[in-house]
């Protein structure tokens, strides 16, 4: 009987390759946390994040209830479905933290950011961003003679078009509030 | 009532009698509030580190939540380390702070920290309270959040000036929180598991910190479950003593230095039931080789435990005793059943492994073996009220395997954080706790120096702690790697200089001895036993034993090394990254 049963060198995996590139495909979820507007509760979350190493594509935070002291944060995360998991319970288990929604998961929901852009030109440029911003219902909220500033809400992926096409004609400063989501019905 | 009549009268009303702790500048109203009463014991530690550590000790050893008291800025930080080992450890801790007067935060004022920034990473949850109305409510819910669903550390942050100011009390029956864990395993669930232990023919229990935190009416439940069904059950290091250790169930320790049989029964068993257990990685080895062929099944009160690291097929999110009570109804509801049949072979196998006797190891005449020491400290002391305390490295392994554990909250050491220095003030806490037992840190010499200045606290308290220290002028563990990994260079890893520990005893008041002969070990140890206060003892071992059985990194639990003359070449390239 071979009782140490040594096979060397079998597998390059780690014990603590836990987010190696062989586990599944990223994916990007929107989750709303509900949380006790008190000192220091953002740093918690977003302590979390940063200390085990999660994702943070967008996070918004406000207070939804003022009587209830409740915020809610809403947080664009991406990762592997066990990341994803791991990241919605590391949250729930954070005693200010009321309840965690994966908006992503439990059923259709909207998602709006509101974002700000600064288009400066002259002549033809200026006439097509105005054009542009008709099309894509932005509003104008301050204008000079060389300038624009368009207000644009939407999904992010309508900013990021919109932001594409008046980069060409003058895109000088934008500013993004990242994305507050709701569930539908 | 003034902020600092509070801060005594909550502890009161919590059930706190003993108190660890430092005073400083911004603990003063405190302390003065201690002075002038008579229901809570204080006890000056050295260092806050200590308090830290000795409330641990404390805690584990009654069950009840420890409790510290230091200051703000250097005492608040000193506590860290103690925090962190708490949290990674799960052992309820109320930790009070001083901080400077709420209007001179933020301002570099003198002896302050940002201490709930600094300790929001390493307590379950915390608290600067800014208004003495606040407090009492402040710290009810401390103590509740520390001892509710997993335990852990908290910390309260009390401004000088809200210690001063006066405000109302209110009781602990009037705090309110929404932190109410679910104590109750999904039925569902627990009868599949049920349903799945009538026809497994390797099942296991795996049991870990969480059954000796679930309280001793958990340890009772496990037992039972054990004899009733008849299943071998092994356990973590922070487990031991929830399944006693001379059960006739009992595979011993699993995990990087478990024993044999259990790692081997863990590598092939069909059903794996973990009870309050973590699949930590020194338990699980190679992730991708972990019980390939198992159906797993997890009992956690923390949902984020739940399939981190492993993916379970029977998830039960809930407190171990309440689980456990559930199982059995269950099981009985159901008949009873097992696959006695196969359960046969399988004990078979296991005592093939047995077979191995992978603790052998080769005796000397000459030299002290320090699982030599391990086993004779054991004999001699088995039939005591004992409380066995350790610091970190090779000697803590080898307590785990050479001592036995047959009740639980009788076993504290550092396992997740594997903090140096944790024994000795351990050791004080836990004596603290119990007077009246036999209370042994069993030590290395270089993690006993990183907080032997407790050995103060202990003469003043007279608290007659046993330190027992195997002395191999090494730091043990440290070498054993650099065995293994790094060419036999032994980088920095002589305990040169060490002090005269008998001379140091005395130093202290307390008593040394030193022991390096095989033949007097017995009786050195009785006389360390007979004495009536603290004992340093010097126990001079082999300077080159290695710790074994060992699973190396980035190995299976099948892949274990069984003694020296397998380590060679035994830890390839991409184990030799890990911890």
């Amino acid at each position: 009987m071979n009782a140490l049963n040594i096979t060397k060198g079998t597998s390059s995996k780690s014990a603590y390759n836990l987010r190696s590139g062989h586990a599944d495909l990223n994916e990007r979820h929107t989750l709303a946390v509900l949380v006790a507007n008190e000192p220091g509760v953002l740093a918690r979350v977003i302590g979390l994040f940063s200390g085990r190493g999660y994702n943070i594509e967008s996070l918004t935070v406000a207070e939804v209830d003022h009587q209830g002291h409740t915020s809610r944060i809403t947080i664009v995360t991406s990762g592997t479905p066990q990341i994803i998991e791991q990241i919605k319970a590391q949250l729930g288990r954070i005693i200010p933290v009321y309840d965690v929604h994966d908006l992503t998961v439990e059923g259709p929901s909207v998602e709006r950011e509101l974002s700000l852009f600064k288009v400066s030109g002259k002549g033809e440029k200026r006439v097509e961003a105005l054009r542009l911003a008709d099309v894509f219902r932005a509003n104008v909220v301050d204008s000079t003679l060389d300038s624009f500033t368009f207000e644009v809400v939407g999904s992010p992926e309508k900013i990021d078009a919109f932001a594409e096409l008046v980069r060409p004609l003058g895109l000088s400063e934008m500013a993004r509030t990242g994305v507050a989501a709701l569930s539908r019905g | 009532m003034s902020g600092s009549k509070m801060v005594v009268q909550a502890l009161i009303d919590q059930g706190v009698d003993t108190v660890f702790g430092y005073p400083g500048g911004a603990v003063l109203p405190i302390y003065d509030e201690i002075f002038q009463q008579n229901s809570i014991k204080h006890f000056l530690v050295r260092h806050e580190q200590g308090a830290v550590h000795a409330a641990e000790a404390y805690a584990r050893s009654t069950g009840k939540p420890g409790v510290v008291l230091v200051t703000s800025g250097p005492g608040a930080t000193n506590a860290v380390t103690g925090l962190t080992d708490a949290l990674m450890d799960s052992i309820p801790v109320v930790v009070l702070t001083g901080q400077v007067p709420t209007f001179m935060i933020g301002s570099d004022a003198f002896q302050e920290a940002d201490t709930v920034g600094i300790t929001r990473p390493c307590t379950k949850h915390n608290w600067l309270v800014k208004d003495t109305d606040a407090l009492a409510h402040t710290l009810h819910s401390a103590f509740h959040v520390a001892s509710s669903g997993r335990p852990g550390p908290v910390l309260v942050d009390i401004p000088k000036d809200v210690q001063f100011a006066n405000g109302t009390y209110e009781g602990p029956a009037k705090m309110k929180s929404h932190y109410q864990p679910k104590l109750k395993g999904d039925l569902e669930a627990i009868t599949a598991l049920v349903a799945a232990m009538e026809v497994a023919q390797k099942p296991i229990f795996y049991t870990g910190g969480g059954v000796i935190n679930s309280g001793p009416i958990a340890s009772q439940l496990l037992r039972e479950l054990v004899a009733a069904t008849n299943f071998p059950i092994t356990s973590t290091l922070m487990g031991l003593g929830s399944y006693p250790g001379n059960g006739d169930n009992w595979l011993g320790m699993l995990g990087m230095h478990g024993l044999y049989e259990a790692n081997m029964a863990m590598h092939d068993c069909d059903l794996m039931i973990n009870i309050g257990a973590r699949f930590d990685d020194r338990i699980t080895g190679r992730l991708d080789a972990f019980s390939p062929g198992s159906t797993k099944a997890h009992i956690d009160i923390d949902a984020s435990s739940i399939n981190k690291v492993i993916h379970v097929d029977i998830p039960i999110l809930g407190d171990v005793a309440h689980v456990l009570e559930d199982i059995l109804k269950v099981w009985k509801a159901r008949g009873r059943k097992t696959n006695s049949k196969a359960l046969k072979t399988w004990w078979g196998e296991i005592d093939d492994w047995r077979k191995i006797r992978c603790l052998d190891y080769a005796t000397d005449s000459k030299v002290i073996k320090p699982q030599y020491a391990l086993e004779r400290l054991e004999a001699l002391t088995k039939d005591h009220d004992r409380y066995i305390t350790t610091e970190v490295g090779q000697h803590q392994m080898w307590a785990a395997q050479y001592m036995t554990f047959n009740d639980p909250n009788r076993w504290m050491t550092s396992g997740g954080l594997g903090t140096m220095g944790y024994g000795v003030p351990a050791s004080i806490g836990a004596q603290v706790a119990h007077p009246g037992s036999l209370v042994i840190n069993v030590a290395g010499e270089a993690s006993w120096l990183m907080n032997m200045q407790e050995m103060g606290t202990a003469m003043q308290y007279g608290l007659p702690v046993k330190q027992f220290i195997l002395n191999n002028e090494r730091l043990g563990m440290v070498r054993q790697w650099q065995e293994l990994l790094h060419g036999e260079r032994y980088s920095q890893s002589w305990s040169e200089s060490l002090p005269d520990f008998v001379k140091l005893a005395e130093a202290f008041g307390a008593k040394g001895i030193l022991c390096s002969d095989p033949a007097d070990l017995d009786e050195a140890i009785m006389e360390m036993l007979a004495y009536d206060g603290p004992v340093i003892f010097d126990c001079l071992v082999e300077k080159h034993e290695n710790c074994f059985p060992m699973i190396p990194s980035g190995k299976a639990h099948n892949e274990m090394l069984l003694g020296d003359a397998a380590i060679k070449g035994a830890i390839d390239a991409s184990g030799s990254v890990l911890v």
